[in-house]
């Protein structure tokens, strides 16, 4: 069972650059430990909050995409909150937003492509359809 | 002057009477299924209260440039479409269709959850 998700989570600004390193290395551990992958580590840099969190007005976002089951989620989230620098976090999959994504656009190409080639008569068709 | 006033209400009656009188059979139904042919073809509300004024059709944005993926991390897209408030602005006003709407309120909510968008007031 493969999802995608995305973790995003904030902390707080007047953390030291490389303890936040420390921390992000920490949680691919993790990961790696519960049989999921890290695919990539986005640092969002420094970003105004838009309402205070605890007393915080600044936060630096971290993005983070994961592949794994749910148990790995738990897993990353328990540590999240438990891990005292970070303010917030939000888990959103997104595997199934992506195969979504790229159905749409696969029906694009394939719409734009045959124009010119055999199949164009689909097409006409369907204009024909919208000029009644 | 009674004549008058009489002659423009009569063919006004004539040409109603004919729908209340194909649904007799249901009743007292014939009143919403009289209205609609005629409204629909007349198009916007502008008619009914007899003033005549140019509504621009509203348009689904995300339908019209063809955006597909409306995700929560877009704040300057998802701006758009928060009131100052930080209230999300109906469909009614700003004419996303139910589908995009449906993605589009998701993503603000995750976005709020995230403090990249504020639950109320402004941001900053």
């Amino acid at each position: 069972m493969n999802r995608t998700y995305e973790v995003m989570f904030i902390v707080r600004p007047d953390m030291a650059e490389e303890d936040l390193d420390k921390l992000i290395s920490t949680l691919e551990t993790a990961v790696s430990g519960t049989g999921g992958t890290v695919k990539s580590v986005e640092k969002m840099g420094k970003r105004r909050l838009a309402y205070t969190v605890g007393r915080f007005h600044d936060g630096v976002y971290v993005l983070l995409t994961v592949e794994g089951g749910g148990g790995l989620i738990h897993e990353l989230e328990r540590r999240l909150r438990v891990t005292e620098p970070v303010i917030k976090f939000l888990t959103v999959r997104i595997d199934e937003e992506q195969k979504r994504l790229d159905k749409i656009k696969k029906i694009r190409e394939a719409r734009k492509k045959p124009a010119p080639a055999p199949a164009a008569t689909p097409e006409g068709g369907e204009t024909a359809a919208v000029t009644v | 002057m009674a004549e008058e006033t009489k002659a423009p209400s009569a063919p006004a009656e004539s040409s109603s009477s004919p729908a209340p009188s194909e649904s007799h059979g249901h009743g007292h139904r014939p009143g919403p299924r009289g209205p609609r042919p005629g409204g629909g073809p007349g198009g916007g509300g502008g008619r009914e209260g007899g003033r005549k004024y140019f509504r621009r059709k509203k348009v689904c944005k995300f339908c019209v440039e063809k955006i597909e993926s409306i995700n929560y991390k877009d704040v300057r897209l998802l701006a758009q479409f928060v009131a100052e408030s930080g209230k999300i602005v109906p469909r009614r006003l700003t004419g996303v269709c139910t589908p995009h709407q449906r993605r589009l309120s998701s993503a603000i909510k995750q976005a709020r959850n995230i403090a990249l968008l504020p639950f109320a007031g402004r941001a900053n």
